[in-house]
């Protein structure tokens, strides 16, 4: 990142360096999550005959869901330069919020979804608030909203799981052998992420905000209101993942999606998004998620102990923002 | 140094470059942005390490392979990003990581004793224990050759050292080159004020495109210097028949009675369809201040700001941007781009709202408009997708100032529109200011380079201590007259104005 004054006419020469063909060096560094994700699935499918089953792909697809959603929206929050640590208890609370309203107060389901998805905004916007006029760093802001909100959860819900209507288990189930609503909820969202990414002007604000925020206020770029915009979105897109989570089990738990944030930064830099801001992508961050689901239920079926898991999972998050690091150096 | 090469994806930087330094000699490194001058000394620096050639020291090769093997080879950088602690103090800066330790803890009695004494060599009075963000852009410079002293550096090499210097300055740093080349320190010395050569250089390489072109004394008249530097001469330095404009144009940006207690005070100015207004001025007179306050970046107390006759809000940079101002700020890396983006990104940040409708970005338009922008300003570039981080600064410049024209501006604020650019990109630059007053926008144009503010400016403010000292027509400006309004009646005082520090 620190080159700063290179010829920029001289653009027929191409490197003559030794190796692999550039083009094919080019594709193996952009591409280097998905490499890592397709050679994990094949070392998997090698070493455990259940691995690549319909039933054990739909389940992988099914495990990463709540992941992916939630990280497309850290993923605003670190395109944006900043961070997004409540998503987690945002998720958890708009789904206690569902059970709430639908069971308790009998609204029905659809508009439910509806309000659930609303209080995972407001959660956003108050830490978009916070942000932008509060001039807190993204970092304290979303860490208040992490305790804040998981004790709205127990509050509401004083602290018991609550039964959510039948009428919305087919949110958490399979279609069919082949397909599972959650996996297609994770691919609708991940389209809707990667349109605001690509394609909106929020989204482009986004890149510019993270990727050099006085210019972009320069610009006239309005940098507070696109960060209330930025969080509000995170908050939506928790919410999203908070109901998936609540039909699969069929209740809203005030202690569903604990620790989750942690898993969904992790996706989003395993994804390839630099933390400093300015770089990443919706793919990226399916791909990241991708990568670590598959790393557990690989694991599971290896028979490997919880706790390693955990040392597995921590040392390929490190692998990759090593590999990240030499791809920026290349 | 001999046949050094180095090629980065996509372009080779150096080719077969030779470099040689004499201990007690300054030999100026000299050539355009882009020339490869940064990428020579980041190799001999060891930043970089080289992909061809070898580096000889006394008659040995050497191998450079990073900052700590330089260090020990007694080779120092200052660049032009200063390599400081800004909450730390001066004496912690100029020891940091060997400060001198006593049963394992830090001896800061001796460390401010021995960074006093590195102080006085380089003429800072400042106290050991002051912290190095109190101190101004010169001071800074001071401590980073103080340090580079305490390593007992034999090779120091000084990227663009005077670029963000007063000319007093100016004259206190080549006064302390001038003394460390009688110790027999070897000086590689860059800069692009082709004036200092002769009274700092001894000798000059050149070069160009990535190879070194030639080598003179320093003594060498500069028209010969810059047709080596360009590889053609340059006509015309300064291309505009200035003071043309009619005082009937119609004013595009009036300024009345603007103020911000203790920053500046009634300012008042206007600038006309077709004119290019120069704003002169010390380091610190306010200049930068203003220009953002204009603009709305920054809030005033009071005074007003009228676009086309119609009044802006204070402290509203969208306001600005609607009524068709623009601004290019003077930290262009750090508030002009999006390092990391590509040239089509940057294009179109200020037209980014514009081309959105129902919330979608026509991405499209964006690359057309980004495509025709960027050929009429004659970027240098692989294409609208590479990064802008990895062009040259005029280059750079031009995307800036593209994003403006793209959003069809009539009114450019330029702060230091060429600050660190080369000879030719300049002529492009002063060339597009031409192109734009006469298809009737107005320029305000901020600069520290007296002659290009004369050979360019139809009329000439000078700023002196947060005022307006006085306004001169094209025919009354000389540097004289400029500076004199600039020093003001209290020379003690902008003195003073001249080492404070300058805000962001």
């Amino acid at each position: 990142m620190a080159i700063d004054t290179q010829p920029g006419h001289r653009l027929d020469k191409r490197p003559s360096g030794n190796g692999p063909p550039p083009v094919i060096r080019r594709l193996v560094l952009d591409n280097g999550a998905l490499l890592a994700l397709v050679a994990m699935v094949i070392l998997m499918a090698v070493l455990s005959g259940n691995f690549f089953t319909t039933t054990n792909i739909v389940n992988v697809g099914v495990q990463a869901s709540v992941t992916a959603i939630l990280a497309y929206g850290v993923t605003f929050a670190i395109v944006s330069g900043g961070i997004d640590l409540s998503v987690g208890s945002v998720a958890a609370f708009s789904a206690v919020m569902l059970g709430w309203f639908t069971t308790n107060q009998g609204v029905p389901v659809f508009f439910g979804v509806i309000l659930a998805i609303l209080v995972g905004t407001a959660c956003g916007l108050v830490n978009g608030l916070l942000i932008a006029y509060g001039k807190l760093p993204p970092f304290i802001a979303t860490l208040a909203m992490l305790s804040a909100a998981r004790g709205l959860a127990q509050v509401v819900s004083e602290g018991a799981p609550i039964a959510l209507p039948d009428s919305l288990s087919w949110v958490g189930e399979n279609l069919n052998d082949y397909i599972a609503t959650p996996v297609l909820i994770m691919i609708a969202m991940g389209l809707i992420a990667g349109l605001v990414l690509m394609r909106t002007y929020s989204g482009r604000s986004m890149y510019a905000i993270g990727g050099n925020e006085e210019a972009a206020r320069l610009s006239g770029i309005r940098v507070q209101r696109q960060k209330i915009i930025v969080y509000a979105l995170v908050g939506a897109f928790a919410a999203v993942a908070g109901i998936v989570l609540a039909s699969r089990l069929v209740s809203a738990q005030p202690n569903a999606a604990e620790g989750y944030e942690l898993d969904a930064i992790a996706a989003v830099v395993i994804g390839g998004a630099s933390l400093a801001g300015g770089v990443g992508k919706a793919s990226g961050t399916l791909i990241g998620a991708l990568i670590l689901a598959v790393l557990r239920n690989g694991l599971n079926l290896l028979d490997v102990s919880a706790f390693w898991q955990q040392v597995v999972i921590g040392a390929v998050i490190a692998l990759a923002v090593l590999l990240d690091t030499l791809r920026r150096r290349a | 140094m001999e046949g050094i090469r180095k090629v980065f994806p996509g372009v080779v930087a150096l080719d077969g470059v030779d470099f040689d330094l004499r201990a007690g000699e300054v030999h100026v490194l000299l050539g355009e942005n882009g020339a490869g001058k940064s990428t020579l000394i980041k190799i001999l620096s060891g930043v970089y390490r080289a992909d061809g050639g070898r580096v000889l020291q006394n008659g040995r090769p050497v191998r450079v392979a990073g900052a700590e093997a330089a260090e020990k080879l007694g080779i120092a950088a200052i660049h032009q990003e200063f390599n400081l602690v800004p909450h730390l103090s001066i004496a912690e800066n100029l020891f940091l990581g060997r400060q001198p330790r006593r049963y394992g803890l830090l001896d800061r009695k001796k460390m401010e004793a021995d960074a006093a004494v590195l102080l006085q060599r380089v003429g800072v009075d400042a106290p050991p224990r002051t912290p190095v963000r109190e101190l101004g852009i010169a001071g800074r410079q001071m401590v980073e050759i103080a340090k580079a002293l305490s390593l007992r550096a034999r090779v120091l090499i000084m990227d663009e050292p005077t670029a963000v210097l007063t000319a007093e300055e100016v004259n206190r740093l080549f006064a302390i080159v001038r003394k460390l080349r009688s110790e027999g320190v070897g000086i590689v010395f860059i800069t692009h004020h082709l004036e200092e050569i002769p009274q700092i250089g001894d000798r000059v390489t050149v070069l160009r495109d990535g190879r070194s072109v030639g080598q003179v004394p320093a003594s060498a008249p500069e028209d010969e210097l810059v047709q080596q530097m360009v590889g053609r001469s340059i006509e015309q330095q300064y291309p505009r028949d200035t003071g043309r404009v009619t005082p009937s144009a119609q004013p595009l940006l009036r300024v009345t009675g603007l103020r911000r207690a203790g920053v500046f005070h009634d300012i008042h100015f206007e600038v006309r369809a077709g004119e290019v207004v120069g704003v002169a001025g010390l380091v610190g007179a306010g200049r930068t201040e203003v220009a953002r306050a204009v603009f709305g970046a920054d809030p005033y107390d009071a005074g007003t700001v009228e676009v086309l006759g119609k009044r802006l809000p204070g402290h509203n940079v969208s306001a600005a941007l609607a009524s068709g101002l623009g601004l290019v700020p003077e930290d262009r890396k750090g508030q002009g781009l999006v390092l990391g983006s590509s040239i089509q990104e940057n294009l179109g940040l200020v037209t980014l709202r514009k081309a959105t409708r129902g919330g979608l970005v026509d991405r499209a338009a964006q690359k057309r408009d980004a495509g025709r922008i960027a050929e009429r300003m004659a970027v240098r570039m692989a294409g609208l997708d590479q990064h802008v981080g990895t062009l040259s600064g005029g280059n750079q410049q031009k995307v800036v100032i593209g994003k403006w024209l793209l959003a069809q501006s009539r009114v450019l604020i330029l702060d230091e529109p060429t600050r660190g650019i080369d000879v030719g990109a300049k002529v492009e630059i002063y060339q597009l200011i031409n192109e734009l007053t006469a298809s009737g926008h107005a320029v305000l144009m901020i600069s520290s380079d007296l002659p290009e503010v004369l050979g360019m400016s139809d009329r000439v403010l000078v700023m002196s201590q947060g005022r307006i000292a006085g306004e001169l027509t094209a025919r009354e400006a000389t540097q004289d007259a400029v500076m004199a309004l600039a020093v003001g009646t209290s020379a003690h005082g902008a003195n003073e104005m001249e080492d404070s520090p300058r805000g962001h």
